[in-house]
């Protein structure tokens, strides 16, 4: 079997199969989440996809009551905000994702540190179908 | 780093302005820029032939969004009679007009040039402001875009890691907000040239008016807490806490170091220039400061000599609150950690010993994303010159000012370094 390029396209696939995949130098064994083309420690070039397990800890998040088009689309507005973050990974990469399961009108009750687990957001249908990279606290 | 930077030949600028900072319904891109280099010509204090300028350099992030126009630079290269002199367009997000300061320099430092202006400009108000926001965070990377990031939520999600790591909060940033106003009040150019005991006035006029309830704020930081006149964007980060959509345009013009008594008395030479590029928030190694604002920081220090120590007053890229204490760490200013606490013992006031963002900063002046660059290097040409007026830092023997951009989330980012010998 023909291995995915290690790109964007290949990631967004994996994650519409509910996979987190990454990238994994086989030269110098570091990895990276989104995956990357080019190994930039050791610039090696053979590269093999690794999953993550989608387990980590909220480093950061933000409550948006401004949102682009797309969030709005799904209902989201200044009475909704919805919440953004940084997850740091068990395998100690971390992502930027949607936080699902946390209430965006009530900052104070979102605690950095918090165990996550990952979680797919299916939307569109057809061809329009995007999977967002989501957690939820555990 | 390897060897030590150095310029062909030395820099200096003899000429600053910019436009009004604002909302402009009538006044497009180009009236802007003509609006700014008449006022760089007046400050020219021996005159000038524009026929002289050699080549543009124009900082515009994506007029080609909000106005559906691009390839900027010989649009305004023919708006000011310079054709058919070169015009190039730089663009580094909100860090545009200081990528063609850099440029600017390096074509003169060369040799290759002796007279260059370089300015930005950027046309804002003529979208709403959810696609504004959209326009904004095309400068973002595009795993934040695609998790729902907009730019006040990058700044938002550094703030809850800043806060935690340092046990910052809220409180502290709103003293950033304050002194931006304060100071911005001084300022004529300034899109909100108001204190806000001064908004706050004007709001409790307009309730005793209409015969409303009236609001009874205590003082400036219960205004800042109070939701209805303060929202939430993108939390931390609340209206108040960010720069505004706006409209302007700004430009300086720079000339080799040995013809700079030709055009002033007072020139104001090139000291320090760096230039950084930072990965996304996810790659960042900390979520608390700036890898490339260090970098463009170290260059630009290494270049000039200089320590941050030296550095007699800065104009930081304070898009948002929590940008502004960040950058005070990154430039070295004040340890990690500490900057926060530095703006609340006013350190950084008018009147302090590090005046920061006499201009009232992008919250204030305005953030028109290209012209931000070089509109805040007419704020220190302005102070380092003693042309400050009612907001003229009281340092004595003022001779270093710097300016730092910071473009996208962080993915460019700039140090400039100015020094009045």
């Amino acid at each position: 079997m023909e291995v995915m390029p290690f790109n964007d396209i290949s990631y967004e696939r994996f994650l519409s199969e509910e996979k987190l995949m990454g990238s994994k130098c086989r030269k110098c064994g570091v990895f990276f989440v989104p995956p990357r083309t080019i190994c930039i420690k050791c610039y090696g070039t053979e590269m093999e996809w690794i999953e993550m397990k989608g387990k980590g800890k909220l480093a950061a998040f933000t409550c948006i009551a401004i949102g682009p088009p797309f969030m709005t689309k799904e209902g989201y507005d200044r009475e909704h905000p919805y919440v953004c973050g940084v997850v740091e990974l068990e395998e100690g990469v971390r992502v930027v994702a949607r936080i699902e399961g946390v209430d965006g009108s009530n900052p104070e009750t979102i605690k950095i540190g918090t165990p996550v687990q990952v979680q797919f957001l299916h939307r569109g249908e057809g061809g329009d179908l995007t999977t967002f990279l989501a957690f939820r606290p555990l | 780093m390897r060897g030590r930077r150095k310029l062909g030949r030395g820099v200096a600028v003899v000429g600053a302005g910019m436009s009004k900072f604002g909302i402009f319904s009538d006044k497009d891109s180009k009236y802007l820029f003509a609006e700014a280099f008449n006022e760089m010509l007046s400050t020219i204090d021996k005159g000038i032939d524009p026929k002289d300028i050699d080549a543009l350099y124009l900082g515009n992030f994506t007029n080609d969004f909000f106005i559906h126009q691009g390839h900027w630079g010989p649009i305004i290269s023919d708006l000011l009679g310079l054709t058919p002199k070169p015009a190039t367009r730089t663009e580094g997000a909100c860090a545009s007009s200081a990528l063609a300061f850099r440029e600017g320099v390096f074509a003169i430092a060369s040799g290759f040039y002796d007279v260059v202006l370089v300015g930005g400009v950027e046309e804002m108000s003529k979208r709403n402001t959810e696609e504004v926001t959209q326009g904004l965070a095309m400068a973002a990377s595009p795993y934040e875009v695609k998790a729902g990031f907009t730019f006040p939520g990058v700044f938002g999600a550094m703030a809850t890691a800043y806060f935690a790591k340092y046990g910052a909060s809220r409180e502290h940033l709103m003293n950033v907000t304050i002194k931006s106003h304060n100071n911005a009040r001084l300022n004529p150019k300034a899109q909100f040239n108001v204190s806000i005991r001064d908004i706050m006035n004007q709001k409790i006029e307009k309730a005793k008016d209409k015969g409303n309830p009236v609001p009874t704020w205590r003082d400036e930081k219960e205004f800042l807490r109070d939701s209805r006149v303060n929202p939430v964007v993108a939390w931390p980060m609340h209206l108040y806490d960010c720069c505004p959509i706006s409209d302007g345009a700004s430009c300086v013009l720079l000339v080799a170091e040995e013809i700079a008594r030709d055009f002033t008395d007072i020139p104001l030479y090139v000291a320090g220039i760096g230039q950084g590029s930072g990965k996304g928030l996810h790659a960042k190694e900390d979520l608390t400061y700036f890898e490339a604002t260090r970098y463009a920081a170290q260059e630009a220090y290494e270049l000039s000599g200089l320590k941050p120590k030296d550095v007699q007053i800065a104009e930081v890229h304070d898009c948002f609150s929590i940008a502004e204490i960040l950058h005070l760490e990154d430039l070295g200013f004040f340890k990690p950690g500490e900057g926060y606490k530095s703006v609340e013992e006013g350190l950084t006031r008018l009147n302090g010993p590090k005046p920061i963002n006499t201009s009232g900063g992008l919250k204030c002046k305005g953030h028109p994303v290209g012209a931000t660059g070089t509109g805040q290097l007419v704020e220190i040409w302005k102070q380092l010159r003693g042309e400050a007026g009612e907001r003229q830092v009281p340092i004595k023997d003022l001779r270093i000012g710097a300016a730092q951009s910071l473009g996208g989330t962080g993915g460019t980012c700039t140090l400039t370094i100015l020094e009045r010998r």
